[in-house]
């Protein structure tokens, strides 16, 4: 990808559709968060480019280093995309959000109650198998993903092809193939993201359906009770199986009644589906 | 008000909901939790085969797992990160010197008398000048000269190894000697933190899971030394180490004696911890999987950019932040006269026996007294007290004027016309490692840990430590240096 900047004679129709005119629209804004439209969460593997993303959305200089659990707190910037204000999250890299350690909690808190618009996922292109137990765990929580499938220079030079068509099929979010160090695929992102924000883009997350079959009827039964309670929870299954398994910070969310405010109504019907 | 009776009948379909679960849980049994798991490795496993293309099956030479099992080797291991180190210490202390004799020269011999004529000029009062340039301005300079240079070549160093991917290697190497003693591996993380910031290093401390080991890495942080203290060591080491061998040899005596004080607290860090997890801090050892990430290679514009700017000038700029009051209240103390002497002298009077029996002496004390916002700080607030109380008028052209072309060796005049021998060096840099964090560290610890006695243990164990380490060595050095 060039530098969008070089280049950059009078827009005419033909460069609006592209995408590295688009890019163009991108406007880093630091630390200005005030009045977003839109609330992106950057979830991902230790160690995968999350921090590069977000500084190469921001602007910010968020430090970067090639270890895994570098950031430890949430780090927050905001860029502004196609007139729209974006306020993005960057969470700390986990591998599952399964257990129970701190950093885990603070990304899996924020993408239940902090109701992001969109968690963008960056995965690491040469470790595709392990990286996608945490996207799935992600879209189980909330059907609003973007999969960024980052360090795709590396898996270049290890001779790994992405297919990403099929990853897109197979999972049903977006996914962009990028190398966020030399900002490759970014504008392919914004447009990913934007186009989850704003509903153009619907998807229908893959969930796990196949639960062992000594728990099927017992899963069935909580998730009708969840259902009749908070008729439009988006992610019912999983806030029953995590009740299963005994998770406290959510059995408190129920109490507190945090839960409800999770059961809104999607603003985009489901049936348009484009995914 | 309808809402009351809303939000009951919601918080009871709610617990409902839960009563519920809680009786099924008896149903799902045990290995419900593994099941999950399983089923998500699995389809992950799937649809990853799916979209991934793999090379060829002609098995290339691969160089991230052939330098790994080098670097991670049971026999080579340790002497590769070793002889790492003791290139990045030779580097910043040979590297450092001449560098540093410029900006003091540049500093502290042009521009301070320069000041020193302006204020008589413009008959600024004698005590204001007295405050603003041989308190305010010679301790900024001091920092500067003292500090940029070895730091302007260690962080790049350090931040090159880090994007190299070296760290998560080094952490593989320690995890056996931490499960020993009873911590988490991934204390080796925050470890490496802490040889940056120790501050850093408390709040890195949160990506161990389990309460007791985070507790334990949290308390033996300090024992990194961390970025203020660095200079110090280098100092103390090139000083009164390096000048004990033929000067081809220095800098690898001097680097070798810093990385023997920065192993001695690794050491402590792990007989701490192996001391804590027996007796206040008992428990289990969680397992847990370290990902050694494929080697990167470090660009290095972008290297050079974060470890100047991000690293570098942020802790220069912290030191000259603290160290510009801090200079303005040594100054006052040197000049503040009670009776027949100063306040500097009475409080290093007062704490000359205390010195003298830890092998170092009051000015010393009385440095890390005021030097607590800072590590930083140390050097300068050291030589500042010792040219002000003892009244050095002769090393300079007075108060403030005393580095001639070489600052090193001119430091070196200041603290031996001070009384400083081999054992006030080699126990400072004792001290310098194990005392109580700064104030930003201890501030970080009561946050991450939200107790005020588990801050009190780590701020007093170093400290004690310290004392304890210093009084036996100053001991054992009298009884065999007569």
């Amino acid at each position: 990808m060039k530098d969008p900047g070089s280049t950059a004679p009078s827009p005419s129709a033909a460069c609006e559709s592209c995408a590295v005119y688009r890019a163009a629209s991108l406007k880093k804004l630091g630390v200005n968060m005030e009045e977003h439209d839109y609330i992106v969460a950057l979830a991902g593997n230790p160690n995968t480019g999350k921090s590069t993303v977000f500084n190469a959305l921001t602007g910010l200089r968020q430090h970067t280093g090639n270890w895994p659990g570098k950031t430890v707190t949430r780090a927050e910037g905001a860029f502004e995309f196609e007139g729209k204000r974006y306020k993005i999250v960057d969470l700390p890299g986990t591998y599952s959000l399964l257990s129970t350690s701190v950093d885990e909690e603070v990304a899996r808190n924020f993408l239940l109650f902090g109701k992001p618009d969109v968690a963008l996922v960056v995965v690491d292109a040469t470790r595709l198998e392990r990286n996608l137990n945490l996207a799935l765990q992600v879209m189980e929580i909330t059907d609003r993903v973007v999969l960024c499938v980052n360090l795709m220079d590396e898996a270049r030079r290890h001779g790994i092809r992405i297919d990403d068509r099929a990853l897109a099929r197979d999972l049903g979010v977006p996914v962009v193939l990028a190398s966020a160090r030399q900002g490759e695929g970014l504008p392919e992102l914004l447009q990913a993201l934007s186009g989850v924000a704003t509903g153009r883009i619907i998807c229908r997350p893959f969930r796990l359906q196949e639960e062992p079959a000594a728990i099927r009827d017992v899963l069935h039964e909580l998730v009708q009770e969840i259902h009749k309670a908070y008729p439009h929870l988006p992610n019912a299954r999983w806030v029953a199986l995590r009740l299963l398994d005994g998770d406290e910070r959510l059995a408190e969310a129920f109490r507190t009644g945090e839960l409800g405010g999770l059961d809104r109504v999607s603003e985009v019907s489901p049936a348009t589906a484009t995914f | 008000m309808p809402t009351s009776s809303e939000k009951h009948e919601g918080n009871s379909s709610a617990e409902r909901i839960l009563d519920l679960a809680q009786s099924l849980r008896w149903k799902v049994g045990q290995e419900f939790h593994d099941k999950l798991v399983e089923a998500l490795y699995a389809e992950a496993s799937r649809i990853a085969q799916r979209a991934v293309i793999l090379p060829g099956q002609g098995q290339r030479w691969d160089w991230d797992r052939a330098v790994d099992r080098l670097v991670t080797s049971r026999l080579w291991g340790f002497p590769i990160m070793f002889l790492l180190f003791a290139l990045m210490f030779w580097l910043t202390i040979s590297g450092a010197n001449v560098p540093s004799g410029w900006l003091s020269q540049i500093l502290v011999d042009g521009i301070q008398p320069w000041l020193w004529s302006l204020a008589t000029a413009l008959a600024v009062p004698r005590w204001l000048g007295g405050v603003l340039i041989d308190g305010v301005y010679l301790a900024t300079a001091w920092v500067v000269s003292v500090m940029l240079p070895p730091m302007a070549i260690f962080f790049p160093l350090f931040t090159l190894l880090e994007d190299l991917g070296y760290l998560p290697r080094i952490a593989f190497n320690l995890d056996y000697l931490f499960k020993k003693a009873g911590a988490h591996g991934k204390q080796a993380m925050s470890m490496m933190m802490g040889f940056g910031c120790n501050a850093a290093g408390v709040v890195a401390a949160r990506i161990i899971d389990s309460p007791r080991e985070r507790l334990i890495a949290v308390i033996t942080n300090n024992f990194s030394l961390c970025n203020g203290r660095w200079p110090t060591q280098i100092l103390m080491a090139t000083l009164f180490l390096g000048v004990l061998v033929p000067p081809h040899l220095a800098g690898i005596i001097s680097a070798a004696a810093v990385i023997a004080v920065a192993l001695l607290g690794v050491f402590l860090a792990f007989a701490v911890s192996w001391l804590l997890s027996r007796t206040v801090l008992r428990g289990e050892v969680s397992t847990f999987s370290l990902e050694l990430p494929p080697y990167r290679p470090p660009r290095l514009l972008q290297t050079l950019y974060t470890s100047l700017v991000d690293r570098t000038l942020f802790v220069l700029w912290r030191a000259i932040v603290f160290a510009a009051p801090a200079g303005a209240v040594i100054w006052l103390v040197a000049n503040v006269k009670i009776g027949d002497s100063s306040l500097a002298e009475h409080l290093i009077r007062m704490l000359n026996p205390m010195g003298m029996l830890m092998g170092l002496n009051g000015v010393v004390l009385l440095a890390y007294v005021i030097a607590i916002p800072a590590n930083e700080i140390v050097i300068p607030t050291v030589l500042m007290l010792t040219v002000l109380s003892q009244g050095l008028q002769g090393v300079g052209g007075g108060a403030g004027v005393m580095f001639e072309t070489d600052s090193a060796r001119a430091t070196f005049d200041i603290l031996q016309a001070g009384g400083w021998t081999l054992l006030t060096a080699v126990n400072l840099m004792l001290f310098s490692l194990l005392h109580n964090p700064c104030s930003t560290t201890i501030y970080t610890i009561y946050k991450e840990t939200g107790s005020v006695r588990w801050t009190a243990v780590a701020t007093l164990l170093p400290l004690l430590l310290g004392i304890g380490a210093t009084v036996t060595l100053a001991f054992i050095w009298r009884l065999f240096a007569g």
